[in-house]
């Protein structure tokens, strides 16, 4: 644990002191780190590793503390965002959702239910099941894990014998491997978008190129950024799936579905955003920090 | 700062700008460490750089 004071001094949460908590500090948590300071903010940099609720505190220290949840893990994120808030802390973003962001069958599903375009999936929960539902469905497909992100264990299958064998691997996996997420494949020129909610506003968007030889767009995986301009449909779809999901500050991946126009296919509730501030130039990090300590007065 | 690595004994430079928490990595092996406070600066310990429920 580290603590920093700026040019203010209030020991107590009085909406200029602001917990970053964090599994790793990467370039986003640093850069927030950063800003804070500059702003003349209280910031703390807890690491998740080090984090310990008394869950039954009536006087936590962390009542009415505004917390910028930066854990990467989605189980750590989700708990200790569920300790913080019963403990009285302002999380951003909340529990619900974290939970919700965090999975993408409830995700979907919330999607769903808001009407927001977003490609078309089917669940299934046996591996019986989930070839019977592909039958269906149709090929190609996108299997998803439910939790998960970077791009990892999502594969497109083209057919019912890549669907067999991917199954028969799952089927020995960890259980939550056994709920079947399929998403249709959506035709798209080769990149997504992913463009920052703050607040009820996008303050940027960039185009994720997909890699050589990879047809998928996560830039952990090699694709690369460019500037993507914020058009009043882009913005009016994000803001909607933010809702949707009860995000205050997120990051919206969508794709240009050559059949529907534009679509939601993820609400990241622990956004990364370095490759947008390098491309865009707009301030994420000073963006965030009004927000949360906007949330704490 | 630099600090050897624990892997490949190749140095480490650590930024004046670093913080607590941040990662390292070796320019020789590519091993990532997590930098952690000690009396003279900072030290390093291996890094957790990516698990199965992580991402975004």
């Amino acid at each position: 644990m580290r603590q920093e004071k700026g040019n203010q001094s209030s020991p107590n949460f009085s909406g200029n002191s602001l917990i970053i908590l964090y599994d790793n500090i990467r370039w986003e948590e640093k850069a927030l780190y950063e800003a804070a300071k500059k702003k003349g903010v209280n910031v703390e940099n807890l690491d998740c590793k080090n984090f310990v609720a008394n869950l039954n505190d009536k006087k936590s220290k962390y009542r009415g503390q505004v917390v910028m949840q930066r854990s990467v893990s989605y189980f750590k994120n989700v708990h200790s965002t569920a300790a913080l808030e019963g403990l009285g802390a302002r999380v951003i973003n909340p529990l619900h959702a974290a939970i919700l962001c965090g999975n993408k069958m409830y995700a979907h599903m919330m999607l769903e239910k808001a009407g927001i375009r977003t490609p078309k999936a089917v669940a299934a929960f046996s591996g019986e099941g989930a070839l019977a539902a592909l039958e269906e469905f149709g090929y190609p497909a996108v299997i998803k894990p439910t939790v998960g992100s970077w791009g990892r264990l999502i594969a497109l299958l083209r057919d019912k014998e890549a669907a067999r064998a991917v199954i028969e691997d799952r089927e020995h996996m960890f259980p939550l491997y056994q709920v079947y997420y399929f998403e249709e494949f959506v035709e798209r020129p080769p990149r997504d978008i992913r463009a920052i909610v703050v607040g009820n506003k996008v303050v940027a968007a960039i185009y994720r190129y997909s890699g050589e030889g990879e047809w998928k767009t996560n830039m952990a995986l090699g694709g690369h950024a460019e500037a993507c301009p914020v058009t009043r449909d882009l913005e009016d779809i994000c803001i909607q799936a933010a809702n949707a999901l009860g995000g205050q500050i997120v990051g919206v991946d969508l794709m240009e579905s050559k059949r529907d126009g534009l679509m939601v296919h993820e609400v990241n509730n622990t956004t990364e955003f370095k490759n947008t501030v390098r491309v865009t130039g707009v301030d994420i990090p000073g963006l965030m920090l009004d927000y949360a300590l906007g949330q704490g007065k | 700062m630099v600090v050897k690595c624990p892997e490949c004994d190749a140095e480490v430079k650590i930024p004046s700008d670093s913080i607590e928490g941040e990662i390292v990595t070796c320019p020789d092996c590519g091993a990532s460490y997590e930098l952690v406070k000690s009396a003279d600066g900072f030290g390093i310990k291996p890094a957790q750089v990516v698990g199965e429920d992580w991402g975004q």
